[in-house]
């Protein structure tokens, strides 16, 4: 086949047709195995066994053990979220604004990297290994101090254990996701505030916090929502003692508990609610963000 | 001045306290099966161990066939977008955000209820149609991660004259994608294909709501059944993200040097 390069243009042009070809793989596959299946779960939250539209499902999610399985997990979400934000943010700010040596702040932003995908199982392992019963920090504490953690109350397999378990993964995100916008903040803003005469602490109440706040409340969504629809962690850790939203939805999949795929719609609905919610928020606030620092 | 000074160290210093202690905890509890002295015994145990062989081989394998389909599917949807039809780049992104947004438990469920052994598509009623819905779920899960970076690597490249110049050279277009684009965004293919594998290999939900005994189900159930190798298993996992990330930051190194050099 010779085409000369005049000719070219008009030859790509009836072969329009073949670049949709090329992307109908994805939007196939994006149909059956994404869209279809998430429509499936809304629609079924919406729907009775006998196919008839209704409310009925979604008024089960106020029954006393379901809704206080979401509010647990609203709780250990919000909470996992504003401490990793608050840890991340400090860690972060160490990093860029603190003069440290180059060496440890690319070391922690690979470490970030590294643990902020360190979750599921075998986190929840290393846990049990470091504050279980007989765990490294639990003999520690009880050798070297004399401190008995599991006498005073604490249970690696409690609310308080997940939450410390989570912001292993929702603190290095934090110093992933700010460490940019804390970069962004540029050194002549800050001088010319203390040119002005202000403090620190008016620097960072004035201009420095008003630039980020859209950051920081943006990534509080975000944890948010990663926390929020965790399961693999919360299992391996606790079993199923502990009833937060997503191991509620699994026992009900599985077959565990009354078996009402009705029910198991509407909690799964909540849960997309929640986290979409939480997303929407995050990105809105990106967009805000993104105003600011380029 | 030297107050200033010292808050860095201090939140680097108690972060560190608590980012390490879990780690050097695993590690500690891997090693004292043997009773009064540091052994090896657990990850004998573990490594020895028919079933860890089986499920780990299992699941490094429908890694490896996820970040195959991944490329099969963000590749050419990702050049043609670039190239041809960029009204649709808004619509692929939303669509390639979805699976970050919409938690995968209930995506597995969704699976469940429509490609049941009762449905149009009884995927879940055979082995094969087990396996593959996995490996689907997967690709969905690492849609994101794979899009994004191919994406990134695209915008560094002009496709357009490499197109025109593959194309008067007589290529088709399966050519043009395979020999012309996939050799210039493999770097930025392989970042994505490491977070793909890293986040495949241990996952849990997907596999066993759809009954499928790979390594994430099998950690899960020597957690509950045993005292030291689960601890051997998190060593073991913890490896290979790291590993998965050194990766990344050694290829994104290198695609930075031959851009210098190009």
């Amino acid at each position: 086949m010779t085409t000369s390069a005049a000719i070219l243009p008009a030859a790509l042009r009836p072969r329009h047709h073949l670049s949709w070809l090329g992307v109908a793989p994805f939007f196939l596959f994006a149909t059956l195995f994404l869209i279809l299946p998430t429509l499936n779960i809304v629609i079924g939250a919406f729907r009775n066994p006998q196919g008839q539209v209704t409310l009925d499902n979604l008024g089960k999610l106020l029954s006393p053990s379901i809704r206080s399985a979401f509010w647990i997990s609203f709780e250990l979400s919000l909470l996992t979220a504003a401490l990793g934000c608050l840890f991340g943010f400090l860690i972060a700010a160490a990093i860029t604004l603190g003069d440290l040596p180059r060496w440890l702040r690319n070391g922690i932003l690979t470490f970030s990297g590294v643990a902020s995908n360190f979750a599921g199982v075998p986190l929840a392992f290393a846990f049990i290994a470091t504050l279980g019963r007989l765990g490294f920090v639990t003999m520690l504490l009880r050798n070297w101090f004399g401190i008995n953690l599991y006498g005073s109350g604490f249970s690696i397999v409690s609310f308080l254990g997940l939450a410390l378990t989570y912001l292993y993964f929702q603190i290095p995100l934090m110093v992933l996701i700010i460490t940019p916008a804390l970069e962004g903040l540029r050194r002549e803003w800050r001088e010319a505030a203390e040119s002005l005469g202000a403090t620190g602490a008016q620097y960072w109440q004035l201009v420095a916090l008003p630039v980020l706040w859209p950051s920081l409340l943006g990534t509080l969504a975000l944890l948010f929502a990663n926390a929020f629809g965790a399961v693999a962690t919360a299992i391996a850790l606790t079993g199923s003692s502990l009833s937060i939203a997503p191991i509620v939805l699994f026992a009900q999949i599985r077959g565990d508990v009354l078996n009402d795929p009705h029910l198991g719609y509407a909690i799964a609905f909540g849960m997309i609610l929640l986290t979409a919610i939480a997303n929407g928020i995050y990105i809105l606030l990106r967009m805000r963000a993104e105003r600011w620092v380029k | 001045m030297t107050g200033k000074r010292i808050w860095p160290w201090l939140a680097v210093v108690l972060g560190g306290l608590y980012f390490l202690l879990p780690l050097a905890g695993m590690v500690d509890f891997s090693m004292r099966m043997k009773r009064g002295q540091y052994s090896f015994e657990a990850y004998r145990i573990v490594l020895a161990d028919p079933q860890f062989q089986q499920t780990f081989g299992y699941s490094v394998m429908l890694a490896l066939l996820t970040i195959v389909l991944g490329i099969l599917l963000v590749v050419p949807t990702a050049y043609f977008v670039r190239l041809k039809l960029p009204g649709l780049r808004p619509i692929i992104e939303f669509i390639t955000l979805l699976p970050l947004v919409i938690p995968p438990i209930v995506i597995v469920f969704g699976y469940i209820r429509i490609y049941n052994t009762s449905s149009v598509l009884p995927l879940t009623g055979t082995w094969l149609g087990t396996n593959l819905l996995l490996l689907f779920g997967y690709a969905t899960l690492a849609l994101p991660y794979m899009y994004r970076s191919v994406d990134t690597g695209l915008r560094t490249i002009d496709i357009a004259s490499l197109t025109e110049a593959a194309q008067s050279l007589g290529a088709g277009w399966a050519r043009i994608l395979a020999v012309v684009i996939l050799p210039n965004v493999f770097v930025s293919v392989l970042s994505g294909a490491f977070l793909t594998f890293a986040i495949v290999i241990g996952e849990y939900v997907f596999a066993a709501l759809l009954n499928v005994n790979s390594f994430g189900p099998y950690m899960v159930w020597m957690g509950g059944n045993r005292a030291y190798e689960p601890s051997a298993l998190a060593v073991v996992a913890f490896a290979i993200t790291w590993a998965c990330m050194g990766l990344i930051q050694l290829v994104t190194r290198f695609s930075r040097f031959s851009t210098v050099r190009r």
